[in-house]
């Protein structure tokens, strides 16, 4: 038995320790917005935040979570997918298929936390998540959004 | 414990199972707008058409969503003629067993070939058009009207004297109604809902990880299954030793499923643990020896063999070669690709000895369904398939082997379901590969450096002769090998030649082939349109020149290659260090053209800009055509610079995004759209676009270096100076 903190609510998990966050989240937890990809942290459709950082959860075996790590997925980025990451990749319609998307939206979620206004090239730095579909274009506008109405918000 | 390989009989399986209550469909509860259709038949108007009492309206899509917008989109023609409100839409599945029962009502849920709006446009809107008349036709009822006097408008209809109702009001009276058998259409030009860019209608609940793939799928009491394919193709399973695992946390059985084994547990994770650790003994059979090495010195040898089926055969090509001034002769090749969707191949399954159920991600639902009824021993009838989102599809979706591989390990459970999730080793290692194929081209160039005699022989893999026989066209091979180089229709080579012979030395290797989206498409664009710059630079003259001069009895290719120039400022100097590459092509029933702007420095790469347009005759939604076109240079690209999988020892190599690399955020150019349709036809989307992706790159990258590339991916090229 461990605890986490999950989406802001202390669980209890009873799992072997070397599972990864990802199949915690999704058999234990049954939060399968985090995706499974491709097992070894090279697409990203896992991606969690635990202390605000993204993270592959895939790879992060349980033992390597403390019950005082913030753990954030998708499910909890916000109340009603009104984040400006949400409201921008909703007004610009940029999920395809969408299996990738919950990655990529706490990726995105993440840069901005850090950097409220990136550039292309931090874009580029630091999206490294794959979509099949080929949505960067409009993920990358939507970033670009998603800043304009946080810095805006904010304003 | 040792055990031989079986196969697996039905009877062995049947202990007192109850099937009782398990006719009733039985939905994972898919949140949002493309919950799972169960019939209901009282308060439809049609088949296609469901309006509540709130006026919500529900319109049935036969077609599976996997990204590429024909849910939305088929929901638009729809809603265009039933005069709906289009914010009061939502849409769901009819199930296939459903369409069976119904005397295929729907007609095809096959999803592929960019067929969802190009072949279903006419019935589906003729569908809305009859929900509309039933409409009108109850309301005159209600008011004592002809019908002739009233009107539909966006969800209002409309009586004499101001009479006023709605389509909520009026939909029960409706759904009582016969469906008129002859409907008039509306003319293009009053269209409303269709050629808008509206939103998509399924966004919503994959932003926030309530929308539901076949990976997430959970049902009460649901086992989990990991699998591992006998890693040679056409290998058998000989035998497993499960002692070391079967008292493993979690395990439940290990089971024999043909050519692979599959560890059932509680939870997946278990099951692929301990079937990591499981010993397998496997027959590796006769490709045990299959390398891609030898594989291309027999498709090489097939460039200049006798044996060959005809494609497109017109004048004397030889003939015209012979006495032409000049001659040019180049030989190409494309290796295989792995669709590499991001949700790897799954599907859940609950068998009972009368009844079968299949949740999956499926682009074919009837597909789906024989695969269900075939593995389970039972009539479809006794079948149900219940269709999940697609997480990807490209066409690895169309097959039936994951849905076939689930049912056999429910079989073992009965009553209990059973979800199959591949790792993305298996996903990587065991797809269906996008066909290997070579092609020597020749051609001959007159006194006026126009082209005279056009020769195209085309070496290897079939898909239909690996998926469907049956389908080679009676002894004249394989017609989807020669895409884009048809002499009419919706795959025409785009050119005027004269004097043309295209055809194909079947060589097939021993790895499946399949549809990868696109299809023969890619390969073939790549050839032509890198060997028509190859002519153009062997004529000394402008390949948009070139390619204009020669396309006279094909004015809608030329006009999607003029507009890119136009847009790119082909007659001005491109930026320096940046230069530029052309394609184009018919695919799938549309015009589509290309230019890519590129510099090279060092040897390295940068791809700045690619403008593309398309005329696919009617556009039913630009702005889903122009996340189609954008995210098929992603998709051809990805093909183009890294994509190829290799086959050692007869295994394929690659097996995750390490060793099979795809196009990400930092690599992708700035996509520029243009739609142009030019109305009249109804072409495809999904799929086209991706042709002139690596022709066009590949003849920038020549514009750049003088080196033409000729054999994909790039990565083997050495660029530099």
């Amino acid at each position: 038995m461990k605890t986490l903190n999950v989406n802001g609510k202390a669980v209890i998990v009873d799992a072997d320790p070397t599972t990864p966050l990802l199949w915690v989240l999704r058999e234990h937890l049954e939060l399968t917005g985090a995706k499974y990809g491709c097992g070894i942290a090279l697409c990203g459709a896992c991606t969690v935040h635990v202390n605000g950082n993204a993270i592959r959860s895939c790879v992060l075996p349980l033992s390597a979570v403390a019950d005082t790590d913030a753990v954030v997925t998708i499910e909890g980025l916000s109340n009603d997918g009104s984040h400006p990451v949400q409201n921008a990749w909703r007004e610009l319609d940029v999920p395809q298929c969408g299996y990738c998307q919950t990655g990529m939206v706490m990726a995105a979620a993440a840069l901005l936390a850090k950097n409220p206004i990136p550039s292309d090239a931090d874009i580029d730095r630091e999206m490294t998540n794959i979509c099949r579909c080929g949505t960067y274009q409009r993920v990358r506008a939507g970033i670009h959004m998603a800043a304009a109405n946080r810095k805006g918000g904010a304003a | 414990m040792k055990r031989r390989t079986f196969s697996l009989s039905r009877r062995q399986f049947v202990v007192g199972s109850t099937a009782a209550g398990l006719t009733l469909g039985f939905g994972v509860p898919l949140p949002g707008r493309q919950a799972h259709a169960q019939p209901a038949f009282p308060d439809e108007i049609n088949a296609w058409v469901v309006v509540r009492p709130d006026e919500q309206v529900v319109i049935r899509i036969a077609r599976s969503e996997m990204g590429q917008g024909t849910l939305t989109g088929l929901a638009q023609l729809v809603a265009e003629e039933l005069e709906c409100d289009w914010g009061n839409v939502t849409t769901e599945y009819p199930s296939p067993a459903t369409n069976l029962e119904r005397g295929r009502v729907w007609q095809s849920f096959a999803t592929g070939g960019s067929r969802g709006i190009r072949e279903s446009h006419d019935y589906v809107r003729r569908g809305g058009a009859a929900a509309r008349e039933m409409l009108i036709t109850a309301a005159a009822a209600q008011w004592q009207v002809a019908p002739a006097a009233c009107r539909a408008e966006n969800g209002v209809i409309h009586g004499p004297n101001g009479k006023r109702t709605t389509f909520g009001k009026v939909a029960a009276a409706a759904a009582q109604l016969d469906v008129p058998e002859t409907v008039t259409l509306k003319d293009p030009k009053n269209w409303k809902i269709i050629g808008k860019p509206v939103k998509r209608l399924d966004t919503d609940d994959k932003l926030t990880g309530k929308q539901m793939y076949g990976a997430d799928v959970r049902l009460p009491g649901m086992l989990n299954a990991a699998i591992k394919q006998c890693p040679v193709f056409g290998g058998t399973l000989v035998s497993f030793d499960d002692a070391k695992v079967r008292l493993l946390p979690g395990v439940k059985k290990v089971v024999a499923v043909e050519n692979a084994v599959a560890v059932v547990a509680e939870r997946w994770w278990q099951a692929k643990t301990a079937l990591d650790q499981l010993p397998i003994t496997w027959d590796e059979g006769e490709n045990a020896g299959a390398s891609s090495a030898a594989t291309a010195e027999i498709l090489t040898a097939g460039l200049d063999a006798d044996d060959a089926f005809v494609g497109n055969q017109a004048g004397d090509a030889a003939a015209a070669i012979k006495s032409a001034a000049k001659h040019v002769s180049a030989v190409y090749g494309y290796p295989h690709q792995n669709h590499a969707t991001m949700e790897p191949m799954n599907a859940t399954a609950r068998w009972t000895e009368d009844r079968c159920e299949v949740w999956c991600p499926t682009q074919n639902g009837e597909g789906a369904l024989a695969s269900t009824a075939e593995a389970a021993g039972l009539p479809p009838q006794q079948c149900e398939v219940y269709k999940t989102l697609l997480g990807g599809g490209f066409g690895r979706r169309g097959a039936g082997d994951y849905i076939r591989q689930a049912v056999l390990i429910a079989q073992h459970f009965p009553g209990t379901p059973v979800k199959l999730l591949w790792t993305r080793e298996e996903d990587m290692q065991h797809g269906f590969f996008h066909p290997l194929t070579q092609a020597k081209l020749t051609a001959g160039l007159d006194a006026k450096r126009n082209i005279a005699g056009f020769r195209v022989r085309i070496s290897g893999q079939s898909i239909l002769a690996g998926l469907m026989p049956d389908r080679l066209a009676g002894g004249n091979g394989d017609p989807v090998t020669f895409q884009c180089y048809a002499p009419s229709g919706e795959h025409a080579l785009a050119y005027d030649f004269a004097d043309v012979l295209v055809d194909h030395a079947m060589r097939n290797p021993p790895v499946r082939p399949g549809f990868w989206r696109g299809v023969n498409a890619n390969q073939n664009t790549f050839y032509t349109e890198s060997f028509i710059d190859e002519l153009a630079h062997a004529a000394g003259r402008d390949p948009l020149e070139f390619r204009l001069a020669h396309m006279s009895k094909h004015p809608n290719n030329a006009a999607v290659l003029k507009a890119v120039a136009d847009r790119v400022g082909w007659g001005s100097p491109a930026p320096a260090g940046v230069f530029r590459g052309l394609a184009q092509c018919t695919a799938f029933a549309s015009h589509i053209a290309a230019c890519a702007e590129v510099s090279v420095t060092n040897g390295a790469l940068k791809i700045h800009r690619i403008v593309a347009a398309t005329d696919c005759g009617y556009a039913v939604n630009p702005q889903q055509i122009e996340a189609q076109v954008e995210g098929s240079f992603v998709y051809g690209l990805s093909a183009a610079l890294y994509g190829e999988c290799t086959v050692k020892d007869g295994r394929i190599e690659q097996d995750n995004f390490h060793t099979y690399p795809v196009m990400r955020l930092a690599e992708m150019p700035k996509v520029e759209t243009i739609v142009m349709p030019s109305g009249g036809f109804w072409g495809g989307v999904g799929e086209p676009t991706i042709a002139v992706a690596a022709p066009a790159v590949m003849n920038a990258i020549f514009a750049a270096t003088g080196k033409r590339v000729r054999t994909l991916p790039l990565k083997h090229h050495d660029l530099t100076a």
